[in-house]
């Protein structure tokens, strides 16, 4: 069966079973938007390119399948670098399929060409530039492999329009294991002497900690991770890119370190004698300076990516492998061994969780709302598996502290890159593939302004995600900066809190627009909200701007000097 | 583990390893090299590339990366995670035979010609072009060799225009211990 290049494309999708594609056409694009029309694949028009791509990567951070997006060449291609970015930054499998002028122009500067192989080679995995029609099937199937296998992550398809014009013969793409990927062959087992060293080394440690980072997720490997965790009785933190992998309300867990981490997981790393690193990265946001960073702590580092190994630290014991097969690995290794006693040290974290819980002023009687609290309140009144995909800012960095996450792939967020704007379109994105769940974006004002028009491909589109506004009419996480550490002068992040008119914004968008300025108001904002579902909403909560997260470990300190909130500090 | 080699001449750095890096012959794939070491803040001192014997899909690089610029470890995992490299074999100075080529336009005069043959002659250079003005030499030897042969033709000659191709290398048949 004869077919053109861009039929072969759109079933090449289909044969890697592509539901759903973001995106926005154009010229170069064009042929392959016509077969699109006789489709299985559900095409999503965005408004923006930068939206295609952070919905793709809401889809594949709820669902763990690939999230697929499509644009046209030049500015389309270059609108959609940001998301690419993203997905580097934070292993998401993402297929960007990007349409080039034909063949013969390429190197003339054609009209809307742009070099965005070159341009993205160092933020995907792999790229490709397509030359040759039969090439189409064995190309898409190399894409998908290499963005979902391994440590995932983003991959570029360039996809000239001459070759989407080319008739030929369908043949059925090769299958992951017939792909002649001679320099990519990802190490899945961890060496089995290695495990074992591993586990002896947590057998018998005194002070050890799970180190938790997102590979966990990658990998589906929360189960393995409370098997670990309960047979070994080894306390754990779950880092920003972790939320939910391990169960905030179970006994063993310590929430969040980092920068604005808690204060008991950021002192456990420090006073830590074992640190078993499970899928994460040793990140600056985590480890604060980086030659004070858990002085005591012998390193037990799992990871699928071998680069990530003695990178930043040196490991003791590197295990080069998937996070839930070594996970699994070590719960084996476990069984066979006896725990030391660790009670000094539980009731040394057990003190710290009852001196420094995180905490916040609770407004009083005509102030203006603390966002903590509206977040504590949404996470009151929303279903359990709610999806929560937040902004980026001291927004996003409350819905990380103070909504409880006890299930995995229920918080989405930019966290490698911190990416402003990936709220509302990561919510779409993750509504799409979860249609069944409620899904809250929490934003703040400033990132909303970034890609709120994609509420209107939301409300056309049918999907009815919500939107809380933290709106503290300030580039807030920016000025808690310049109050702390530029002596209060602030400069350019002053927003004005009724510009743009948040409720006349989202009803012009075709959604339901609220606005919320006191506390009485937050919970029946809540449920009229929560019961909505033929729209999306968008909340406006006029928060208080004098609000700052805490705890917060300045940037190139060590975690050791901490700043707790105020009314923990020391005198108070 | 034996400590890096140490250089003694000038343009030998004082800390290197030597890539042999085993690639898909693919479009773009020097870029995606080049980039990744200016990306990482991983230097190259010299990069030669040549089809590989073995088989027509493959090339093979012989980079010489300055191994204070950044863990030796960390420069070939990062290069590993590249789709289109295949293999890399990781060489100390000290466990690889490493040879470069160099070219050399002297202008000498008919006076000085004597002299300059006779040292193409001691150290093993051989003449490949000459004019009546002006000679050029070719050595094929090791780096220290090629800086001692320059540093004579700079030191001794006027106007000296030297081409070097970078080194290859291969592994010690009989490695220090
Ligand atoms: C695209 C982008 N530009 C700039 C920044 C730097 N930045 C980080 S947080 C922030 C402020 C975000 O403001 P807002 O969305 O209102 O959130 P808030 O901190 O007030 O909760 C800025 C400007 C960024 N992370 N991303
Ligand atoms: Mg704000």
């Amino acid at each position: 069966m004869k077919i053109t290049g861009a039929q072969s494309l759109i079933k090449s999708l289909e044969a890697q079973g592509v539901e759903v594609i973001f995106g926005l056409p154009g010229g170069a694009i064009l042929p392959v938007y016509d077969p699109i029309i006789d489709s299985t694949i559900r095409h999503i028009l965005v408004r923006h390119e930068q939206g295609a791509g952070h919905m793709a990567e809401g889809y594949a951070q709820a669902t763990g399948r690939p999230g697929v997006a499509m644009v046209t060449s030049g500015p389309g291609a270059t609108n959609i670098v940001t998301p690419i970015s993203n997905a580097y930054m934070d292993s998401i499998p993402l297929v960007v399929i990007t349409g080039q002028v034909p063949t013969g122009a390429i190197g003339t500067d054609a009209f809307q060409e742009c070099d965005i192989t070159g341009i993205t080679q160092g933020i995907t995995k792999h790229n490709w530039l397509i030359t040759d029609v039969e090439d189409i099937p064995t190309v898409i199937a190399e894409a998908f492999y290499v963005a979902t296998t391994g440590r995932p992550g983003p991959v570029l398809v360039d996809f000239p329009k001459d070759i989407a014009q080319t008739e030929v013969e369908w043949v059925e793409p090769p299958s992951f294991d017939e792909l002649d990927l001679p320099g990519y062959k990802p190490q899945l087992d961890g060496d089995a002497e290695l495990v074992s060293a591993a586990a002896d080394l947590m057998a018998a440690a005194e002070r050890p900690l799970l180190y938790v980072g997102g590979g966990v997720l990658k990998a589906r490997g929360a189960e393995a991770l409370l098997a670990l965790a309960e047979s070994t009785g080894i306390p754990v933190v779950t880092t920003l890119m972790a939320r939910g992998a391990f169960p905030d309300s179970h006994e063993l867990c310590l929430g969040m370190p980092g920068m604005h981490g808690n204060y008991t997981a950021i002192t456990a790393m420090q006073e830590a004698d074992l640190l078993v690193s499970l899928g994460a990265r040793f990140d600056d946001r985590v480890t604060g300076r980086l030659d004070a960073f858990a002085p005591k702590a012998k390193i037990v580092h799992v990871d699928i990516d071998p680069a990530e190994l003695n990178k930043v630290r040196r490991a003791d014991v590197g295990i080069v492998g998937d996070a839930r097969r070594v996970t699994e690995a070590l719960v084996t290794a476990s069984a066979g061994r006896s725990q030391v006693d660790r009670s000094a040290w539980r009731t040394q974290l057990a003190g710290w969780q009852a001196e420094f819980p995180l905490t916040y002023d609770p407004a009083e009687e005509g102030q203006a709302l603390k966002p903590q609290a509206i977040i504590e309140a949404l996470a009151a009144n929303s279903p359990a598996d709610t999806i929560v995909v937040a902004g980026v800012g001291q927004h996003q960095m409350w819905a990380a502290q103070h909504w409880n996450y006890d299930l995995p792939y229920t918080w989405i967020n930019s966290g490698g890159a911190g990416t402003m704007g990936f709220a509302v379109p990561g919510a779409i994105g993750a509504k799409v593939g979860e249609p069944g769940r409620t899904v809250w974006g929490i934003d703040g004002d400033g990132c909303f302004q970034m890609t709120a028009q994609e509420l209107v491909t939301a409300r056309v589109e049918g999907i009815p995600v919500k939107i809380a506004i933290l709106n503290n009419s300030y580039l807030g996480m920016v000025r808690q900066w310049q109050e702390m550490f530029y002596e209060e002068r602030y400069s350019e992040v002053y927003l004005t809190p009724d510009l743009p008119n948040f409720v006349m914004l989202a009803e012009s968008m075709g959604c339901v627009g609220i606005r919320v300025d006191r506390p009485e108001d937050v919970l029946p904002a809540i449920e009229r909200a929560n019961a909505i579902n033929d729209r999306p909403v968008v909340i406006d909560f006029r928060t208080d701007a004098s609000e700052k997260v805490f705890p917060m470990v300045p940037a190139g300190a060590s975690n050791s000097d901490v700043v707790v909130h105020p009314t923990q500090r020391a005198g108070a | 583990m034996a400590e890096p080699f140490s250089g003694t001449t000038e343009r030998t750095p004082v800390t290197h390893h030597i890539l042999s890096v085993l690639v898909e012959n693919k479009a773009g794939v020097l870029s995606r090299i080049a980039g990744l070491f200016s990306r990482r803040g991983f230097n190259i001192f010299s990069l030669a590339v040549a089809p590989a014997a073995e088989d027509e899909r493959f090339s093979r690089l012989t980079i010489v990366v300055d191994a204070e610029s950044a863990p030796i470890a960390q420069v070939v995992g990062q290069l590993n995670k590249l789709i289109n490299v295949v293999a890399i074999r990781d060489m100390r100075p000290d466990e690889a035979t490493e040879r470069e080529l160099l070219l050399a336009t002297v202008s000498v005069d008919e006076e000085g010609r004597q002299d300059l043959l006779a040292h193409v002659a001691h150290a093993g250079a051989s003449i490949v072009d000459f004019s009546s003005d002006a000679v050029t030499v070719s050595l094929s030897g090791t780096p220290a060799a090629a800086d001692a042969f320059e540093r004579h033709l700079e030191a001794n000659y006027g106007a000296v225009e030297v081409q070097r191709t970078g080194r290859v290398a291969l592994p010690r048949l009989n490695p220090p211990a």
